[in-house]
């Protein structure tokens, strides 16, 4: 018998005493499990992070709601894009999200298999093309490090050789991505972002200056920009020169 | 109708009762079981027991295989790409067909407030199997948190006869006032607030997707089992059972209490994690001589396992009379 166990118990009392303390520490846990749970609104409310939603998502308060953290989404990706988030988001663990950094979506699947193994409609349903996407914008974050910027070409592998980031090349297997590793690149001006973008003229090259001899281009980025962070999966500058803003929409801050 | 009233007041926290009222054939059996040869002959049946010490885990055997088996498809459909059951155990694919946790698809729903029609595709399929199979069924043959619960109560109990653990009870209403509780938070903050505490999303989605910090969370549960209160989580907190004992408070497949072959011993609330639906076993308390166990019962067959003279058993309610 306890310290406690002694001390509250008296003669004919203690099964008294015992459905009081009972009561008691049944109203402290009702008090403490609630309390806990509502611990989920911090990173919320404080914003912890902004994240890149997969194709599809509804806005934010209502995502999070929608979203039966079931990670359907996860396993009909063929790059793998796909990660849940951990217990430290809050409200919004178990939702889906994108690194871009590490792995951006770039439509492997053609049909927004995300979209389509989703069952509470958090990706909405009503997209059904990648142009209809809006994830985010793509912004240059880091003009300087820019290769094309600075009229560099770019030859190796995109991510270095021990990435395992995945792609799907057309012209290689159109059914399977491969990884950037195994496909590396020899060009004269780096143009990554814009010849692997997944949306058609979301984002061009356009020339600095009016001299035809300069070889300098910057990458503009266009309101056709879906959002899905291919470029700053791409981008072989450390850290990437170009960035997506998660949940961004149109006009986005351009021009940083 | 007043039995199921009475079953859903008891899981929903209300103490069992004495019964105001006996069928004759409980009288009857009352009577005999209270008779001079009655009692020497409970006596007699007690001792003989009690050497045989009869203990079987046919029942447990066949319900960890089923966890397992349940929780490894989620896994093995994703890891090993065999496309059975993709998902985690809030909502999933069966072969296409879209199944969705009553609870989850309940708190989304709230949240989200719209009626998901594939939530409520999902949940009829699913509250249609559980209901078939017990509703609590989902506790103990599926949960993979029961089965992490079941071996911390078996360590919890081996230091409670050591004297290094004891058993902190708590009013059975807790649970009933947090789940108002989470379905109010849902729909006022439209948030899913219960999923950031549910030991059950984040195993199945762990087990999947691969570790994570909120398995930290599992774990401190899990020591609270251990050291403070018995089944805490399954007992006091956990929503989703109350939601499976709503879905099973009408099942076929039942626990059933023979007044006739019992001897009072207790054994069967010993062993059970909700021992006040069995109540009954209780000298004077069954007002008939064949009753079905009520809606809190997870089907576990604990207590069939550790019963020596066979009052309680599986039963599937109308089976006999086709028979």
């Amino acid at each position: 018998m306890s310290f406690f166990d002694r001390l509250f118990e008296r003669d004919g009392k203690k099964l008294k005493s015992e459905e009081r303390r009972r009561l008691l520490r049944s109203a402290v846990a009702a008090g403490v499990f609630t309390g806990l749970s509502m611990l989920g609104f911090i990173p919320i409310v404080r914003r912890w992070r902004e994240r890149l939603r997969p194709p599809g998502a509804i806005a934010e308060h209502e995502f999070l709601a929608a979203c039966i953290k079931c990670g359907q989404c996860v396993q009909v990706c063929p790059v793998q894009a796909i990660h849940l988030a951990d217990i430290d988001e809050g409200y919004g663990i178990g939702t889906p999200f994108l690194d871009a950094r590490k792995q951006g979506c770039d439509f492997s699947c053609d049909a927004v298999q995300c979209v389509l193994a989703c069952p509470t409609g958090a990706l909405s349903h009503d997209i059904s093309a990648k142009e209809q996407v809006r994830m985010g914008v793509a912004r240059l974050a880091g003009p300087d490090r820019c290769l094309a910027r600075q009229g560099r070409g770019f030859k190796g592998a995109a991510r270095g050789e021990h990435s395992n980031i995945l792609h799907r090349y057309m012209s290689v297997n159109r059914w399977k991505p491969i990884e950037l590793a195994e496909h590396p690149y020899d060009l004269e001006l780096c143009d990554l972002c814009v010849r692997e973008c997944p949306i058609n003229g979301a984002i061009t090259l356009e020339k600095l200056t009016d001299d035809a001899s300069d070889k300098r281009r910057t990458p503009v980025v266009h309101q056709s920009c879906v959002g899905c962070g291919f470029c700053e999966t791409i981008c072989p500058a450390e850290p990437a020169a170009i960035v997506v803003d998660a949940r961004a929409v149109w006009p986005a801050q351009q021009g940083a | 109708m007043g039995r199921l009233l009475d079953n859903l007041a008891v899981m929903l926290g209300r103490a069992p009762r004495k019964p105001a009222f006996l069928t004759p054939a409980a009288q009857r059996e009352f009577a005999r079981q209270n008779s001079k040869e009655g009692k020497a002959d409970r006596k007699r049946r007690i001792a003989e027991e009690r050497e045989e010490n009869y203990r079987s885990h046919f029942w447990r055997n066949w319900r960890w295989i089923s966890i397992v088996v349940i929780n490894l498809l989620f896994v093995l459909s994703y890891r090993a790409d065999i496309q059975l059951v993709e998902g985690a155990l809030t909502a999933s694919r069966f072969v296409g067909f879209h199944m969705a946790d009553v609870n989850s698809a309940l708190q989304v729903m709230l949240a989200y407030k719209h009626v998901v029609i594939n939530l409520v595709i999902g949940t009829s399929t699913v509250v249609f199997i559980w209901w078939l199979v017990g509703g609590r069924s989902f506790c103990a043959w599926a949960c993979p948190y029961h089965l992490l619960g079941e071996w911390a109560e078996m360590l919890h109990l081996w230091l409670a006869r050591r004297g290094l653990a004891k058993d902190h009870q708590f009013h059975r209403g807790l649970r009933t006032a947090l789940y108002v509780v989470f379905a109010a938070l849902a729909v006022v903050t439209g948030y899913t607030v219960f999923e950031v505490i549910s030991p059950v999303g984040i195993l199945s989605r762990a087990f999947t997707y691969g570790a994570s910090l909120a398995l930290i969370w599992v774990g401190v549960l899990l020591l609270i089992e251990v050291f403070y209160s018995r089944r805490f989580w399954c007992r006091y907190i956990c929503p989703i059972g109350m939601t499976y004992g709503f879905v099973g408070a009408t099942a076929p497949v039942t626990v059933t209490y023979d007044l006739a072959n019992c001897l009072h011993e207790g054994k069967c609330r010993d062993v059970c994690m909700v021992p006040h639906v069995l109540e009954m076993t209780k000298i004077g308390y069954a007002d008939d001589v064949r009753i079905n166990i009520g809606a809190d019962c997870t089907r576990c067959g604990m207590c069939v396992e550790v019963c020596p003279s066979k009052a309680l058993t599986f039963d599937i309610k109308g089976l006999n009379k086709l028979l």
